[in-house]
């Protein structure tokens, strides 16, 4: 298994290198830290993306679903349209950066709370009916959304349509600070309740055996899924399936069911994906296809195949 | 001695224990026994603190759940529950060693890996220690499982049903273990039993249970008589007594 880590860390320097320097002609004093930049926010959109997808697969004890999939990113978009509906387009197009972002990761990570929670209660141990109620609060979510876009300026609409589409080529990189020290934190804790997302995984019941405070252990990774979830999408937008893409492919690279070398194999894969896919996207498809798209197509190709060979759990 | 007293348990509105008060002796196995309904998986959820306790009160030695850390109870008493569909990808070895989790909370020192080891021995899993869980037969599996809560190292242990998919040799082998380790090692056993031969055979002490209330308590010789086949199980099986335990024909 340390070989297989080596092999995934050798190809995420060989991307980052080939990002940093494939096709620099510009002067060095900018080319560097403009690339740089870009490269630690894909970077740590990766991590948190497939940080909160492994999270939020072990409270919900199952290995198809990630938060994206769950309504989350119907929701983003929701409190986006509700944004400019109530405040109207030109105030949040010119809101600070910083306080728009705050304000949306802040409303974000309460609705993800409420919203995950709701799922989780609503449906203990009943996968079925979990993918459904996920299903039913998108399609509300949407319906919600749509209905306020209709009401709004046309002109006030293009505020959304950008900010609703995931977006890696313009990162608001004066953001990436307070983003890096959140998802930072937010990663600490959960390697350090690394042991007890194994004990999780076992089982409600087994967990409660084993001495585990199950429902602080649910908040706490929930908060955490919730904070890292809403941190990234105000950073880049919604990404929907690459946390489950990275996630199950981890799962392949790692037989054993340990969050330890997990949580770190997806995690190298996410950034591989990320700043690999970038870097094709810009050097090779000349910025025409993007990124989230090729993501999304792969992503849901594999959410179907999982579905399909019954890989529920 | 595992205390309850004026235990009730309600869902929805329905009982489904009812002001029990019994006492489950130290050293022994007991077997709660009772016809599907009675509650007894319940109870032992119960006792095992993975349902929250409604009305009454449950004393674990010194111990009263509700009022001491889960962490605390888990040294104290496991519980082996009902099999689920769900198997975790580990190897045998690996599902032993998180028994000790209450004690090391994820790194394991030496004394957690002897304590594995003993688990492995005692249960005959020596040979298995490296495969997969998925691989195993319902026999094996049932076996790790139970290691599992022994190496947990607690004075109480519960079983819920564990005799359900195994066939007559595993299960035979099963409880003369849970037998030994009672009296060997003198640990406070329950153990929720379908077949009512097997407790007659196998526990010193039984519980009946029927609609929620305890119906009898005692030794297999003193509780398992046609009166309480007819009362409790509404059978007319016949009995008959083989070296002094009470055998029901089926």
């Amino acid at each position: 298994m340390p070989k297989r880590f080596w092999i995934l860390g050798i190809l995420l320097v060989i991307c980052c290198t080939a990002f940093m320097t494939w096709g620099a002609r510009g002067p060095l004093h900018f080319v560097i830290p403009f690339r740089a930049t870009k490269l630690a926010a894909l970077g740590l959109v990766g991590m948190s993306i497939s940080t909160s997808t492994v999270l939020f697969q072990a409270v919900s004890q199952n290995r198809i679903l990630s938060p994206s999939i769950m309504g989350f990113d119907a929701l983003y978009i929701m409190i986006l349209t509700a944004a400019v509906y109530f405040l109207g387009g030109m105030t949040v197009a010119n809101l600070s950066a910083h306080l728009s972002f705050a304000v949306s990761t802040g409303v974000m990570v309460i609705g993800a709370l409420g919203l995950f929670s709701t799922l989780l209660r609503s449906s203990q141990n009943n996968l079925m009916r979990m993918i459904l109620t996920g299903i039913v609060f998108g399609a509300l979510f949407r319906s919600l959304t749509d209905f306020m876009q209709r009401l709004i300026d046309p002109n006030e609409f293009s505020v959304i349509q950008t900010g609703s589409y995931a977006r890696f080529t313009q990162i608001e990189t004066d953001l990436l600070f307070i983003a890096a020290a959140l998802c930072a934190g937010a990663l600490f804790l959960t390697w350090k309740m690394r042991f007890r997302l194994d004990v999780l995984a076992l089982g409600r019941d087994v967990a409660m055996n084993l001495g585990l405070n199950v429902r602080r252990t649910e908040l706490e990774a929930l908060t955490l899924t919730a904070l890292l979830v809403a941190v990234t999408t105000a950073l880049v937008g919604p990404v929907a399936f690459l946390g489950l893409l990275v996630v199950s492919l981890a799962r392949l690279v790692v037989p054993v069911e340990r969050h330890a070398p997990l949580l770190i194999c997806a995690g190298l894969i996410a950034m591989i994906v990320l700043i690999g896919g970038q870097l094709l996207f810009e050097r090779v498809f000349q910025l025409t296809t993007p990124l989230a798209v090729i993501i999304d197509l792969v992503g849901g190709s594999i959410f179907l195949f999982l579905l399909l060979k019954g890989h529920r759990r | 001695m595992i205390s309850i007293r004026n235990l009730s348990y309600h869902i929805d509105g329905v009982a489904i224990l009812d002001d029990i008060t019994i006492d489950l002796p130290k050293g022994k196995v007991t077997a709660l026994v009772g016809p599907n309904g009675a509650g007894k998986s319940t109870l032992l959820s119960l006792i095992a603190r993975l349902e929250p306790l409604q009305c009454g009160t449950i004393d674990i030695g010194a111990l009263t759940i509700g009022q001491c850390s889960n962490r605390q109870l888990a040294k104290q008493i496991s519980i082996l529950p009902q099999m689920t569909e769900h198997v975790p990808r580990l190897s045998v070895r690996e599902l032993v060693s998180f028994g000790r989790f209450p004690y090391h909370q994820g790194r394991p020192g030496p004394e957690d890996e002897a304590k594995v080891d003993e688990a492995l021995q005692v249960f005959d899993l020596d040979d298995l220690a490296q495969r997969s869980v998925v691989d195993l037969s319902g026999g094996q599996r049932q076996r790790a499982q139970i290691a599992m809560t022994f190496a947990q190292d607690t004075e109480y242990m519960l079983l819920d049903e564990p005799l359900n998919n195994l066939d007559i040799a595993a299960s035979r082998a099963l409880m003369a273990r849970i037998r030994e380790l009672a009296h060997s090692y003198n640990k406070t056993i329950v153990v929720v039993l379908h077949d009512i031969n097997y407790a007659s055979r196998y526990a010193d002490w039984i519980i009946a249970l029927s609609a929620g209330k305890t119906a009898a308590a005692g030794s297999p010789a003193e509780i398992v008589t046609p009166k309480l086949l007819g009362d409790v199980f509404k059978s007319d099986a016949e009995i008959r007594m083989i070296d002094g335990h009470p055998v029901v024909l089926v």
